[in-house]
């Protein structure tokens, strides 16, 4: 068994560099290299598609706070060079949700994965997307909880194998872009990471639209959910992604779950205009109390 | 510095405890809070949603307890001031992130205006059954600092001294309140703005193209254990996580880092209690029994003390403002020469149990308990305080 699994697995240190820097070193902590992650797992290509997103978009750095909750995609906000915050399992949103408030001025953007944001997150997200407060939630979906071992989470394919279901999940798993557009959302898409160009486009979209926009990146978990599921390595996973994918722009999110094996649904699903949470607040406030209403500091010159 | 004026509703007014937390809260300066209703504490964020608009604050009602407790840490790192407040059931849901606060060194005032328990217990009668709660809820070790008010005039008054102390030592305050004092309704006076005192939060002094590690003391005076503060927007880029860190703020998890920091956690409030603790005595300095109580159990008391001294005992009272840290001090002192502490609290046993700590088995230490829902009889107090004098 040893040997198999040392036969799918390159080698980190001894691979060679293929070039002298990373293009998007300048947004990460590289003083806290090696990250993490394992070989052949798909939040790295996220996070690269995420750092070459910001560049290309009009944020000032100093402007973007990301904010992640608990697990392997939990740990993006410990090597992103921005205000960062690590929060505690599932509370990613609430904490954003008090930054946004206090500091409007600031683009929020919540990168976590999908047990933290489904499971123990799940009540979080469906208020935060009803409130419609301006901020970017970016959902890494690897079907399991990697950190912790490979258990089943809210999103593991019908039937598939995790460690605390031996024998297959019987559970029928979230559609998160379905989800997000019932509760508010005003900006869902989905991309896998084999789609680079396509995610990196979508996340400054959303990134630039007001209110509360969701992108679901579907990602390979070598180690643990493609390994048990014999899907091969991440890169067969890629494979798989480029072949078992159907862009289909405004697809209607009711018909975008994700079966084992089955098509993969991808593309901007939603792209509305609706009232963010902030603006609202300010002009009822002010039809309500008039020149009585004293605006928060913060929101001064930022909110209309 | 003095106390902002547009929060400060300077008078004299007949208010319940939890709104004079309320006012006490605006008062301190804060501008942000997130709350999720639960008896009886909901009144203090009725209030706040009310005169918020009119100060320049936010108030957002959460979608639980778990939500408004790390709600207000994140407005704390997008630069407010801010609270939040519960009762029994809630506290127990906020005890994760009273953890991350801690671990963080996120400035904050929780209030507990506590009714009985266990689980829903008694949602609209008072009990002082938290008081370990506030002590030990979260996993881990900590030191923390917590208040407990006797009337609605201190509800005000301290919830300006948890902001100011949460200030100082960058870390969560927590307000012990009780159902009673929450709804009993009293004169408060509000002082004007120049007469209240406000901790200004320390923030970095350095420019956004300097190096800031948020945990790191190069900006501080020797033996000064509390780094200072930023904010987002700032340039710092600072790393904030409830892992164990290193000065950086970076994960740092090995057996070393969780000495040097949870030393310093916990240092940064031992080595300040003197500064910290608060507490009011009347005629211990003769007295051979003292009652030590707390919150409206302090008030209820009275009458036993009175009576007692009446028929000529030399009878003590000594009030914990301050409830953690514990005056181990003052009490071990106390301890050599008195006979006996008796100390009625509304729960069946808490706050005693230190008292006979600190007491070392010297004098006798009696418990008054009362498992809530109501305050105590002053008679069970003052049969307790005849039986210790034999």
């Amino acid at each position: 068994m040893s040997e198999s699994y040392e036969a799918t697995v390159t080698d980190p240190v001894s691979a060679p560099m293929t070039c002298d820097s990373n293009p998007v070193e300048e947004w990460l902590r590289m003083d806290r290299m090696p990250h993490i992650w394992c070989p052949g797992c798909g939040i790295g290509t996220s996070v690269n598609c995420f750092t070459r997103a910001i560049e290309e978009s009009s944020l000032d750095r100093k402007n973007i706070a990301i904010v992640s909750g608990i697990g392997c995609t939990g740990r993006v906000a410990g090597y992103l060079l921005l205000d960062s915050f690590h929060t505690t399992h599932g509370r990613a949103l609430p904490f954003a949700t008090g930054l946004k408030l206090a500091s409007p001025k600031t683009k929020v953007v919540v990168y976590s994965g999908d047990g933290d944001l489904f499971a123990i997150g799940g009540n979080h997200f469906i208020h935060a997307a009803r409130r419609n407060l301006d901020m970017t939630v970016l959902c890494v979906n690897n079907f399991n909880y990697g950190m912790t071992g490979g258990q089943v989470a809210p999103t593991t394919p019908e039937f598939a194998i995790a460690s605390t279901t031996p024998y297959g999940s019987v559970e029928r798993p979230f559609n998160l872009p379905y989800l997000a557009q019932s509760c508010g959302a005003v900006y869902v898409a989905r991309w896998t990471v084999y789609h680079v160009k396509q995610l990196q486009r979508s996340i400054r979209e959303a990134l630039e639209k007001p209110g509360f926009t969701f992108i679901e990146m579907v990602a390979p978990c070598p180690t643990l959910f493609v390994r048990r599921n014999r899907l091969g390595d991440g890169l067969a996973a890629l494979e798989s992604y480029e072949e078992n994918a159907v862009i289909k722009n405004g697809a209607d999110t009711r018909e975008c779950d994700l079966g084992m094996g089955g098509p993969i649904v991808c593309g901007k699903f939603v792209d509305i205009d609706r009232p963010s949470y902030l603006s609202n607040q300010v002009a009822h406030l002010r039809k309500v109390l008039g020149d009585r209403y004293v605006m928060p500091d913060a929101w001064q010159g930022v909110v209309q | 510095m003095n106390a902002d004026p547009r929060g400060v509703l300077t008078g004299s007014h007949f208010l319940d405890g939890d709104h004079a937390a309320a006012e006490g809260a605006l008062a301190a300066g804060a501008n942000f809070s997130a709350g999720y209703p639960i008896t009886p504490s909901t009144e203090v964020v009725e209030r706040l949603a009310g005169r918020f608009p009119f100060t320049g604050g936010t108030f957002i009602q959460m979608e639980d307890e778990l939500a408004a407790s790390i709600a207000i840490q994140g407005a704390v790192w997008g630069g407010s001031k801010a609270l939040t407040v519960t009762s029994g059931p809630g506290f127990s849901l906020m005890m994760e992130h009273l953890g991350y606060g801690i671990m963080t060194e996120t400035p904050f005032v929780l209030v507990d205006v506590q009714r009985g328990g266990p689980s829903t217990g008694l949602p609209t009668m008072p009990a002082q059954a938290d008081m370990m709660q506030a002590r030990w809820g979260s996993h881990g070790d900590y030191e923390i600092i917590a208040l407990a008010p006797s009337s609605p005039q201190e509800c005000f008054n301290l919830m300006i001294r948890a902001f100011n102390l949460s200030e100082k030592y960058r870390t969560p305050v927590l307000l012990m309140m009780d159902e009673c004092v929450g709804h009993m309704l009293e004169r408060v006076v509000i002082p004007s703005p120049e007469k209240i005192q406000i901790e200004p939060r320390r923030y970095t002094r350095k420019g956004p193209d300097e190096q800031y590690w948020p945990y790191s003391l190069e900006e501080c005076n020797n033996g000064d254990l509390v780094p200072p503060l930023t904010k987002v927007g700032e340039g710092h880029f600072p790393h904030i996580t409830g892992l164990t860190h290193d000065d950086r703020g970076y994960p740092a998890m090995n057996a070393k880092s969780q000495a040097v920091l949870l030393g310093r956690l916990v240092d940064k409030i031992r080595n300040n209690a003197d500064d910290i603790i608060t507490i009011e005595e009347d005629g211990t300095d003769d007295a051979d029994v003292i009652v030590v109580s707390y919150g409206i159990t302090a008030r209820v008391c009275q009458p036993a003390i009175s009576r007692a001294r009446a028929e000529g005992h030399k009878v003590g009272f000594l009030r914990l403002v301050t409830v953690w840290p514990f005056p181990e001090k003052r009490i071990r002192e106390l301890a050599g020469r008195v006979s006996a502490f008796v100390v009625p609290e509304m729960n069946l046993g808490q706050i005693v149990r230190e008292v006979e700590r600190c007491s070392q088995g010297r004098p006798k230490v009696r418990g008054v308990t009362h498992a809530g829902g109501a305050v105590h009889d002053p008679e069970e107090i003052y049969n307790a305080i005849r039986e210790v004098m034999g």
